[in-house]
């Protein structure tokens, strides 16, 4: 259930951005989804990728601020609703998410979350019987 | 360990008394020699025989870094230039270089100076010394590489640079001295750690440290990332080059080579001596040949302390020099120098000692931004620790300084590093 994102720590500064993109394509590593938080100083990447643990690697041996955190992948079908209903589920019950963001995949709607509480989140959506999507199949998206 | 016990521990009157006859010499000296001594002393009213004890000291005139400039290249030159073995020059940031130059027997005594300080480090001839100075027109190099040789050590002359190398010949040759700038030696040390050689392969013990100033947790630091001990040695072009002082085996303070170099302390304003407190330091060459300069302000604030010290020297101690007065920067009327701002950060296990200090005005107003590297794992994933990492690092500066600082975390590897003196303050204001 539980997959590995990884982050890299991003100074405001044009190609960088492409530099990281870059680094991991000449690896043949994909990139199933991203998103980037960032404000006037800096930003921070998030990516699901196909290899995390090489990607990790590669960019750490650039010096690039990397970091591997763990996230959950919550797969609902791809209809107005299906998402909120999820995601109201879990606030009601007191849990909360530091970041998460969405990409869709055809006939299904992906949303990567960063909970408070990994372990109960999955217990959670497990129960209310919503897809949680395997690490090994996020990769492969 | 002493090189010259004799020198090192001599008693207070017998300093006093070689002090006396060496200052009479060279006010002989430069009265004859120096027309611009020779006029300042006629303006005074006084000549040699004024001058009969190194209290006489006092009557004596002043020497600023712009009457070097003013004498640029070679005014101030005691002897004919026939005399003079080498010259060296400061690099000046600002106007033009300051040049001194040597005769043989300055040479010599000033690797003597070096020798002194090596093996109170503990250094021997069986040391193998890399020096990663500069060499050139910067002391640092030829300084500290005569020393080496003085002390009969074997001295691999690399100079500053090529930082790849430096780790191959100090992994294959086995240095067990480093000898560079505080800040190439963090340098090397991350060179080191991406080498991946296990540390065992290195017979590096200590590191001799100095040119730029540097905090007690900056030593900390190198001490930790290299596995050594770390000493600071002190000194300034105008007056030597490197081993002007040096720290002993108790390293809380800076024994100067006073037989040489006769230091006072002043009151800056009045320029009246003060005693048992903090003044501008002063210099007086007692041995020197090719340049003698009479007083020299360093503009340096610190204070002596005389007596024997634990390690059994009896030369003066100063207080380590922090930060030099040409360093300080005021920020909206209040004095800051850069190492109160190394030592913060070096004091939070999040960053690395990697730091630029950008000073601006802007609508009137100074303001000072830190850029700074963080630890590799102390970048999150969120950006609210970001911003509390920001926030844990401002406040302590403001608490610290007195004034606000704006601090940008910035990526891991992206500040230039230094192969010698760091440049890490941009003072954008001059520009204005
Ligand atoms: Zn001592």
């Amino acid at each position: 259930m539980i997959a590995q994102q990884i982050s890299v720590f991003l100074e405001n500064k044009s190609g960088r951005l492409t530099e990281v993109t870059s680094l991991l394509g000449e690896a043949g590593i994909n990139l199933t989804a991203f998103s980037i938080a960032e404000n006037s100083e800096f930003g921070i990447l998030r990516m699901i990728v196909s290899d995390p643990e090489k990607a990790y690697k590669i960019l750490k041996d650039a010096h690039f601020a990397a970091k591997l955190t763990d996230v959950l992948c919550l797969s609902c079908p791809n209809t107005p609703g299906a998402l909120a209903k999820a995601l109201k589920l879990l606030s009601d019950e007191g849990v909360f998410f530091e970041y998460m963001y969405a990409f869709a995949n055809g006939e299904t709607a992906n949303v990567i979350i960063r909970p408070d509480n990994i372990e109960r989140c999955i217990t959670i959506l497990q129960e209310a019987k919503l897809q949680l999507l395997a690490a090994s199949d996020l990769y492969r998206l | 360990m002493m090189w010259n016990e004799t020198m090192e521990a001599l008693s207070a009157d017998e300093m006093h008394k070689l002090q006396s006859i060496r200052l009479k010499r060279v006010v002989e000296h430069v009265y004859a020699n120096t027309p611009f001594y020779r006029k300042k002393m006629m303006e005074m009213g006084i000549t040699p025989d004024d001058i009969n004890d190194i209290e006489d000291i006092v009557k004596l005139p002043f020497t600023t870094k712009d009457d070097l400039r003013n004498n640029y290249p070679f005014g101030l030159m005691a002897v004919p230039m026939s005399e003079i073995v080498r010259i060296h020059a400061s690099s000046g940031t600002t106007g033009r270089p300051t040049v001194v130059g040597y005769t043989r027997r300055d040479i010599t005594a000033w690797s003597e100076c070096l020798a002194r300080c090596f093996t109170a480090y503990g250094a021997t001839k069986h040391d193998l010394f890399q020096v990663s100075y500069g060499y050139g027109l910067f002391t640092g190099g030829l300084g500290a590489h005569y020393g080496a040789e003085h002390i009969g050590a074997s001295v691999i002359p690399m100079s500053s640079g090529n930082t790849q190398k430096q780790v191959q010949i100090m992994h294959d040759f086995g240095s067990t001295a480093l000898c560079c700038t505080p800040s190439y030696a963090l340098f090397i040390a991350d060179f080191i750690k991406d080498s991946g050689v296990p540390r065992e392969e290195f017979k590096l013990k200590y590191g001799i440290f100095g040119a730029e100033p540097w905090t007690e947790n900056m030593r900390r630091e190198l001490e930790q990332k290299l596995e050594i001990k770390a000493y600071d040695i002190y000194g300034l072009s105008e007056i030597a080059g490197p081993g002007v002082g040096f720290e002993c085996q108790c390293q809380n303070g800076t024994h100067l080579n006073e037989d040489h170099f006769y230091p006072e302390t002043i009151d800056p304003v009045t320029f009246e001596p003060v005693k048992d407190k903090e003044g501008e330091l002063v210099f007086t060459h007692l041995t020197k040949e090719g340049m003698p300069l009479l007083r020299y302000r360093t503009k340096d604030l610190t204070r002596l302390h005389y007596g024997t010290c634990e390690c059994g020297r009896t030369l003066v101690k100063m207080d380590r020099i922090l930060g030099r007065s040409d360093d300080m920067l005021i920020i909206r009327g209040v004095n800051v120098f850069p190492s109160q701002i190394e030592s913060v950060i070096l004091e939070m296990p999040e960053f690395e000692p990697h730091y630029e200090i950008y000073v601006d005005r802007i609508n009137n107003l100074d303001i000072m931004e830190l850029k700074v590297e963080a630890r590799p794992d102390a970048y999150s994933d969120n950006m609210n620790d970001i911003f509390a990492l920001n926030k844990k690092l401002s406040s302590r500066l403001n608490s610290v300084l007195g004034i606000a600082v704006k601090v940008k975390i910035v990526e891991p590897r992206s500040l230039e590093r230094s192969t010698g003196k760091a440049k890490r303050v941009f003072d954008n204001r001059k520009l204005k």
